[in-house]
């Protein structure tokens, strides 16, 4: 390539209008005590998860004064209306994809009863030719307030498309 | 009340213990059961395959961040703060590999009065190799 040829770019108009600007609210159903004592046991698996997920007379004598949930916990598992998806994706350049990656910070922990609101954004991209050809990295941020307001989670993760 | 370390006891350059799984289909697909992540990838040898991956079906991501945080709750006790957690995606989990999370403390802070724990942390499979650096900072009140 050339000093005057144009780089080709990954970047698409319906990115540029999504930048920085918050979609649609998603709502959880309320957080249950058994879909944390499953998290739990799964995601620890085969050992014992600890009591604080578990055991409600154990967790009432922690500071947390009662059960609350890993913070991986995800309260938007099984929606009932949900988006299709498509498997395997495209083998095309330009449309093949990955996940890069996440960073996530945690405000108050999730706790049985509560309701969590998401909001996601696509916070911005980078794009730069990689071993994979001309290669866009994208940061997708998400967060996740409980229904008193309070910041549960953010989450940024990163998308990589080449 | 489970408080296993304290801030005055860890220096800069401490390892944390290491934390390990073996894992296939029992541990993934639990983990798909819970977080709803049916994705044929994870599940099926040959759309593994399909994927690019030679020996088939191939783990979550997602299950590895959660091998990290496991791995900081075991260390520090359940009543510690995980604060931030972070990682990147740079090799696959394939069945029967043995993942290892370890952890290096690289600074310790009082920041708005809670004392901090950074943490360089990784999982590596049983040839050692990386498969997703990333880091963490922990809240030890």
């Amino acid at each position: 390539m050339t000093a005057n040829e144009e780089v080709p770019t990954l970047v698409t108009p319906d990115m540029e209008a999504r930048r920085g600007v918050w979609g649609d609210e998603r709502v959880s159903p309320p957080v249950e005590a058994s879909d944390i004592r499953k998290w739990a046991i799964a995601s620890y698996w085969p050992e014992k998860p600890p009591r604080l997920f578990w055991d409600a007379e154990y967790a009432a004598g922690t500071k947390y004064g009662s059960i609350v949930a890993p913070q991986d916990f995800n309260p938007f598992a099984w929606p009932i209306e949900r988006s299709p998806r498509v498997e395997g994706g495209s083998r095309a350049p330009g449309q093949r994809g990955m996940n890069g990656g996440q960073v996530e910070r945690y405000g108050v922990p999730m706790r049985v009863g509560d309701v969590i609101t998401s909001r996601t954004r696509l916070k911005g991209w980078t794009e730069r030719t990689t071993s994979l050809g001309p290669t866009l990295f994208t940061e997708t941020e998400i967060e996740w307030r409980n229904q008193r307001g309070e910041h549960v989670k953010t989450r940024i993760s990163t998308g990589i498309r080449y | 009340m489970a408080v296993n370390v304290t801030y005055d006891s860890l220096n800069v350059g401490d390892a944390m213990p290491e934390w390990s799984r073996e894992t296939d289909f029992m541990n993934w697909n639990r983990y798909a059961a819970v977080n709803d992540e049916f994705v044929y990838i994870h599940m099926d040898d040959e759309a593994g395959k399909a994927a690019l991956n030679e020996q088939g079906a191939f783990g979550m991501g997602n299950l590895r961040y959660t091998y990290m945080l496991n791995a900081l709750r075991d260390w520090l006790g359940d009543e510690a703060r995980i604060m931030e957690c972070g990682l990147r995606y740079r090799a696959r989990n394939q069945k029967r590999d043995v993942l290892t999370v370890t952890g290096t403390i690289t600074d310790k802070t009082l920041e708005d009065g809670m004392q901090l724990v950074h943490l360089e942390m990784n999982v590596v499979n049983q040839d050692g190799d990386s498969t997703s650096p990333g880091h963490a900072v922990v809240a030890l009140d």
